[in-house]
């Protein structure tokens, strides 16, 4: 059971949704938190002391000049121009490389191989016996964040449940998150702008054919336009989080809202069943 | 040497062009004759990416020594260094022809 | 024309309400940009009309010809993006969610089965506002290539309405491709951040990628009063690595209210218009941005 949190809007809360359901599922069962905000990954902040488990690399082409032709196949083939054969050298740019291999494919005398470039790494980190918790951490002046939310995903693979939480916006690592997952929660806040990012998210979970509920958080009691999407889109609402200092305190500083505040335990393990339900098609 | 302007048009009267990667020609001259010699149709000028490496690549196989455009992208401009293209901006000139003509008289700032 | 981005690593903390709010304040008109093109949302609170709009063209993508396909499966093994696909009637087919456009299945199919094409993933647009033109885009949801979309917008925006002494830039959330697309060649980041565990750790992310680009940057420290004991954190962050504060915000309901009806909180009296007035007052200052 994969189950991703996402939002579209950054800031909604997805986080402490993750890391408070995957606290709630841990209580009854082995359960693996993996953030796969790879490039403002924060769920360590809430279970520090993981350990490296290792860099995150990609593939990209290592021209051996001896070999060499300057031929000019490998930039005629680059849909990205990574890769461009100048007057006496090849030059390659890596921040445009896709690590699609065609470089490698198009060259006529084999002269390119690949070599492993490091981009982050993955962090690994058990705060309970039941709790497993894997981020995948983006390099400060990198840019393949899907790379690396993929890395995290493998390196979380198994068949119990799995909480994901997910990066911001509809683009390619939100794509990267979704990939696979059985469930989406689309944590959201009541303000044009909260729904306007609703909207898109709600449509990126339908094109990929992702079943997906709403949590509304930071909630004034002023929901009125969300809950008519909801109903519109047939999105259930599985939890309301009023707007409450408090909990903004608690979040603020890193604690998680379930073992600091029992009453949410059960809304959270709630969450969790109303959010199996959805993934077997019965909400 | 190869002198290439970036241009709106085919012909000397063209408006040159500011974009380098997406220019839709260039005008290539011969600096020994004043002639042109070439005018190169930009088949990447509307590729989604890469476009500015993509281009110089196709430059330097066609032998070119010294463009002259509007502005060159960070990627271009990479590509353009490592090449060893000397690259100008054409500035305040109307036309390809004028273009060419700032350049012989050395008027124009180099930016790559 | 000073270039200026706002920015805060992580989503939420109030980019968009400060750039709002100081297109609002500026005296003059200024060349807006919304460079959070998955989650674009600086019109909702901007006056706009006379929208107009031009396709983005992202990556290509490829297709397979079935009648020429002869189900080798050849171009599944070379794909590196799991974009091949077998269904269950032995039919290879591409994931246009997951093909990033690289041609290598074109390339290594042996019966020409394979088409690369251009495919629209959103939309580049130009409004008009009270407070000067406002570019903006439209990521299709399920798109990839946001870097380059920001850059188109950042374009188009430069290439429209230079005389104006600023052009002030709503960031993506992150440090990835947008980011780095959103703040290249910008001559000053206002960071905008709130006093928590993860805005914080966003933010020494997003401090170290200003440094390795140069930029000036200027702090915004949003909902201070939520938590005083991690605001004077902030303080001393800020002290430390010599960022100017140039405003506090306090938490203001009025900022969703406002929202709500469509506006800036600017146009409010109420404490965080007063703030980002104050703000706005202290960064045209230090950009020299004529008042």
């Amino acid at each position: 059971m994969k189950i991703v949190v996402a939002s579209g809007k950054g800031g909604t809360g997805k986080t402490m949704v993750s890391v408070n359901l995957a606290w709630a599922v841990s209580q009854s069962q082995e359960t693996h938190l993996i953030d796969c905000d790879a490039e403002e990954p924060n769920v360590h902040l809430f279970y520090p002391g993981g350990k490296d488990e290792g860099p995150v690399t990609v593939k990209v082409p290592e021209v051996d000049s001896e070999k060499c032709t300057l031929c000019g196949a490998c930039g005629e083939f680059c849909r990205y121009g990574a890769i461009s054969v100048l007057t006496e050298s090849v030059m390659f740019q890596a921040h445009l490389c896709h690590s699609c291999g065609g470089c490698m494919l198009s060259c006529p005398v084999d002269a390119i191989t690949e070599v492993p470039r490091r981009i982050g790494m993955i962090t690994r980190g058990e705060p309970t016996p039941t709790l497993t918790v894997i981020s995948g951490i983006l390099d400060e002046g990198e840019i393949a964040a899907p790379a690396v939310i993929k890395a995290a995903k493998e390196a979380g693979e198994w068949d119990g449940v799995s909480v994901l939480d997910g990066p911001p916006g509809t683009a390619c690592p939100v794509i990267e998150t979704m990939e696979g997952a059985d469930v989406c929660i689309l944590v959201t806040e009541s303000t044009p702008s909260g729904l306007a990012d609703l909207r898109r998210a709600a449509r990126l979970t339908e094109a990929f054919g992702i079943p997906a509920g709403v949590v509304i958080n930071r909630s004034d009691n002023e929901d009125s336009s969300t809950l008519a999407f909801c109903a519109e889109e047939g999105l259930p609402v599985l939890l309301t989080i009023p707007f409450d200092r408090e909990i903004a305190a608690i979040q603020n500083r890193g604690a998680i809202l379930c073992s600091e505040k029992e009453e949410w335990i059960e809304a959270f393990t709630q969450l969790y069943e109303d959010t199996v339900a959805i993934a077997g098609g019965i909400l | 040497m190869k002198i290439c302007i970036t241009s709106k048009g085919d012909s000397p009267e063209s408006v040159p062009e500011n974009r380098f990667g997406r220019t839709p020609f260039f005008v290539v001259y011969n600096d020994e004759t004043g002639e042109i010699i070439e005018v190169i149709n930009n088949t990447s000028a509307n590729d989604a990416s890469g476009v500015g490496p993509k281009v110089v690549q196709m430059l330097v196989s066609k032998g070119v020594n010294v463009v002259v455009t509007g502005q060159v992208g960070g990627n271009a401009n990479k590509g353009l260094e490592v090449a060893g293209i000397p690259t100008y901006a054409f500035g305040e000139a109307k036309t390809v022809a004028e273009a060419y003509a700032a350049y012989k008289a050395g008027t124009l700032t180099r930016i790559v | 024309m000073k270039t200026i981005a706002v920015m805060s690593g992580k989503g939420g903390t109030g980019k968009t309400m400060v750039a709002a709010g100081f297109s609002v304040f500026s005296d003059e008109k200024l060349l807006l940009a919304d460079c959070d093109v998955d989650a674009a949302n600086l019109s909702l609170l901007l006056e706009t009309s006379n929208t107009e709009c031009r396709p983005f063209m992202g990556l290509e993508c490829a297709a397979i010809d079935q009648t020429k396909c002869v189900g080798c499966g050849i171009c599944q093994v070379y794909c590196r993006f799991s974009a091949i696909s077998q269904g269950d009637d032995g039919i290879f087919c591409i994931n246009p969610l997951k093909c990033e456009g690289c041609g290598v299945c074109s390339l290594v199919c042996r019966e020409g089965a394979v088409v690369i094409s251009e495919r629209q993933s959103g939309e580049v647009c130009r409004s008009d506002t009270p407070h000067g033109p406002l570019f903006h885009a439209e990521l299709f949801p399920g798109s990839g290539t946001s870097g380059r979309l920001v850059f188109e917008v950042k374009k188009d925006a430069l290439n429209d309405e230079p005389n104006v002494p600023a052009f002030l830039i709503d960031g993506p959330p992150g440090i990835g491709c947008p980011v780095i697309s959103a703040i290249s060649g910008v001559d000053a980041v206002v960071l905008v951040t709130e006093p928590g565990i993860s805005a914080l750790h966003d933010l020494r992310r997003l401090v170290t990628i200003c440094r390795q680009f140069g930029v000036q940057m200027f702090l915004v420290l949003n909902k201070a009063d939520l938590d005083e004991e991690r605001a004077e954190y902030v303080r001393r962050y800020c002290a430390d690595e010599k960022i100017e504060i140039i405003g506090t915000i306090p938490f203001d309901p009025a900022v969703i209210e406002a929202a709500r009806r469509g506006e800036s909180v600017a146009g409010m009296d109420t404490p965080a218009a007063e703030s980002l007035k104050k703000s706005w007052k202290a960064l045209s200052a230090a950009m020299g941005i004529s008042q």
